[in-house]
């Protein structure tokens, strides 16, 4: 681990009681949505992150507790440093508050988070879909939502799945 | 049509309604200046000098679709974009043409799932498929020509 | 998930579904409602949104009050597409993402894979890889002149930036066989090692190239219509740009020195002796001027890798990632079983995660890539630089009028493809 972000580690595993994980020299704490909002500004007042770099999800279904795992990154320009986040959510419930009054720019990943993976975000000011179609049902990067694929055609089923296709007129 | 030959003295020269009709539609058809994803790109360089696309009466690319004749579909049409594709193509006056540039527009290409229409037939009638990810600009000047093979080839009855 | 249905005429059902004005209420002010401001639709047909942007403004006569857009009419479904992936096959989806930096593409998927199953590069690869992504960052800044410049009316420079871009795709076509979706690179080294005649044809562009900048120069830094379209247009601060998260010529036209090649070095940046141009202006005509610069920087880049290009293979010697050489399948047992395994099952990769990012033409693309133990990748999600800078161009068009606003999106350098994946 880089020297100059064990401080910060440190502090955030004190504060918030988060775990620590290291892998490939990359390190990520866990820790519980709750303090997300808390660890993000003490991350940007305290320790010179000023950048929002990453927040996106996982999904781990069928797993129910936790389903999701929200990933955030962080970067520090002034110190050259970057740390990952992670916050676990329960599939009934997957709610996380927002970030937009911290980091500005959380405002479209969260949309993303909530079109793409139906996570619902407390407190955003504008939580649309952002992708796709706005009366879209589903949330595609969900595991349980399928890929969705059109049949080949080969010679041997080419005449039953003409008749399925749309056509183009004349 | 052997103008010169045929163009005697007499100052007026005699010729098929449908020759006439169709030599004017080909030699200035205009395409809708309309991009989707990478095969645009490609569109541009053959618009630009190494490839030089207004060597065949294609120069003059409209932004408007109540100006053009041609719908180049230049990459992958999505879920979301299929409508508004739709209601470009319902905008342009007739007669009107379309040429399904790249694997994606003609059938999904590498992307077969949710977010990617299957081939931008299932929305447009498509007169052209060119082939290629992205087709090269050359590939392309291909695709026009055939299509203006077949804009000559159109009949008098099949105008109404 | 929306069912296709067929019509009478035989199409697919393809309506468009009206979003009603109570759901972005709360985006545009009051006097909208009442009438007192234009709201205007610009896009996702139009020909300087630099692809399917929809963009919402209001107007206050000419000037923008709110600009709201609304993007994902390009959005291809590619992160679920490459879970369906095997590792090696996931990788032509990453070029078809940012269809002007596919190298750059093929790059930061190669390091995180590689990252992810700890895989190590000969040196010769990773001097390949930096000649051909910083060639390919000249080709994306060309496009991006071309382009921006024929939105401000210069039409003559679309034309001479299209004529170099096409010797770079030459190059490209040399090295892979394609001329834009080139899936060159693969985890832990390359497709191949490059043709004879390759590093003759790059000196070739690298004479030739300096000059032609310096006429694009002349074309636009000094033409006052250039500099009245662009000076003190889109500005933005210091504070603003690290608050929102902008990387890439837009943070350094802003006064910010933060390159990912210099401050966190990937492929042996670090080998290299280049400079990061900044501006203080953080206006549009700044951008234009560190772009440019840019340019200038690659060519020094490309020269002292292409000088030092050492000897040796281009691709890892791991056999558990890496095919072994056509030539050892016939003579080893061994290297046919790696060979036939590779190709029809792929490789496992831990069950963990890592992060990697480089620096595109637009600012910093990162991948987060997870496996599971499997061959397939679990997760994997791209933080585009075109997404997160889009984000600020409300912030940056407020106040100006429509046609500056054309400026400023073509100063932000957003591919679309990259901002929907």
């Amino acid at each position: 681990m880089n020297e100059k972000l064990q401080p910060v580690v440190d502090a955030l595993t004190q504060r918030f009681d988060a775990q620590v994980s290291e892998f490939r020299g990359q390190v990520r704490l866990l820790l519980s949505r709750e303090h997300i909002v808390a660890a993000a500004t003490a991350l940007r007042d305290e320790f010179g992150f000023e950048m929002l770099t990453e927040q996106t999800a996982v999904d781990y279904w069928p797993q129910e507790s936790p389903r999701f795992h929200i990933v955030y990154g962080f970067t520090s320009w002034q110190h050259n440093l970057r740390i990952l986040l992670r916050v676990p959510l329960p599939g009934d419930d997957p709610v996380v508050p927002t970030l937009e009054n911290v980091y500005p720019n959380a405002n479209w990943h969260e949309r993303e988070l909530w079109d793409m993976f139906g996570i619902r975000v407390d407190g955003h000011s504008d939580l649309r879909r952002i992708l796709m179609p706005h009366d879209w049902v589903g949330h595609p990067l969900r595991k349980d939502y399928p890929l969705g694929y059109e049949e080949v055609q080969f010679s041997f089923n080419h005449e039953e799945i003409q008749v399925r296709k749309p056509q183009p007129k004349d | 049509m052997g103008l010169e030959q045929k163009l005697g003295d007499m100052g007026f020269v005699t010729v098929r309604l449908e020759e006439a009709v169709n030599w004017a539609r080909t030699n200035a058809m205009w395409p809708m200046l309309f991009g989707l994803a990478c095969c645009a790109i490609e569109m541009m360089a053959a618009q630009a000098s190494n490839y030089d696309l207004s060597r065949f009466g294609m120069e003059l690319m409209r932004a408007s679709p109540r100006q053009s004749d041609l719908m180049i579909v230049a990459g992958r049409v999505t879920r979301k974009m299929a409508p508004v594709l739709r209601r470009l193509y319902d905008q342009m006056p007739e007669p009107k043409w379309v040429i399904s540039m790249g694997d994606c527009a003609s059938t999904g290409g590498v992307f077969n799932n949710y977010a990617v229409v299957q081939g931008v037939d299932e929305v447009v009638p498509v007169d052209v498929y060119v082939a290629g990810c992205p087709p090269r600009p050359e590939a392309l000047i291909h695709g026009i020509i055939t299509l203006h093979e077949k804009v000559k080839g159109e009949k008098l009855v099949k105008w109404a | 998930m929306r069912t296709p249905v067929i019509l009478e005429d035989g199409m697919s059902n393809v309506t468009l579904s009206a979003v009603s004005l109570d759901e972005i209420k709360h985006l545009v002010s009051d006097r909208a409602i009442e009438g007192e401001t234009v709201l205007l639709n610009m896009g996702p047909q139009h020909p300087s949104t630099h692809g399917v942007l929809r963009l919402l403004l209001e107007l206050d006569g000419e000037t923008i009050v709110n600009c709201v857009p609304d993007i994902g009419f390009l959005h291809t479904g590619v992160e679920k597409n490459m879970e369906a992936k095997r590792y090696l096959q996931a990788e032509v989806m990453t070029d078809r993402l940012d269809y002007l930096n596919t190298m750059g593409n093929n790059l930061v998927y190669c390091l995180a894979v590689e990252k992810l199953v700890d895989l190590d590069v000969p040196p010769r690869a990773q001097a390949i890889r930096v000649i051909m992504t910083e060639l390919q960052r000249i080709a994306s800044h060309l496009v991006w002149l071309a382009t921006h410049a024929l939105d401000l009316g210069a039409m003559s420079v679309f034309l001479y930036c299209f004529r170099e871009r096409e010797n770079i795709l030459d190059i490209m076509e040399m090295v892979s066989g394609q001329r834009m979706m080139t899936t060159y690179f693969r985890p832990g080294g390359l497709w191949r090692d490059v043709p004879v005649g390759f590093e003759e044809a790059v000196r070739q562009f690298l004479r030739l190239f300096p000059a032609r900048i310096e006429q694009y120069e002349d074309l636009l830094t000094n033409n006052p219509i250039f500099i009245d379209r662009t000076k003190g247009i889109g500005v933005l601060s210091k504070e603003d740009a690290l608050a929102w998260g902008l990387t890439g010529p837009i943070i350094r036209g802003s006064g910010i020195p933060y390159d990912l090649r210099k401050v966190q070095p990937y492929s042996g940046y670090e080998q290299y002796d280049f400079d990061v141009p900044t501006r203080e202006e953080g206006d549009v005509y700044a951008r234009y001027l560190v772009r440019m610069e840019e340019m200038r920087q690659s060519l020094r880049i490309i020269r002292q890798a292409l000088d030092g290009l050492p000897y040796g293979p281009v691709r890892s010697n791991n056999r558990k990632f890496v095919p072994p050489p056509r030539s050892e399948i016939g003579t080893s047992m061994e290297a046919l079983i790696h060979h036939f395994k590779i190709w029809t099952d792929g490789f496992p990769a831990p069950k963990n995660s890592v992060f990697i990012s480089v620096e595109s033409p637009r600012g910093e693309l990162g991948v987060y890539l997870e496996g599971d133990g499997g061959n397939k990748p679990y997760r994997v999600h791209f933080r585009t630089p075109s997404f997160v800078n889009l984000q600020a161009l409300p912030m940056l068009s407020k106040g100006h009028l429509v046609a500056d606003l054309v400026g400023i999106i073509g100063s932000i350098d957003i591919v679309l493809g990259d901002v929907d994946r």
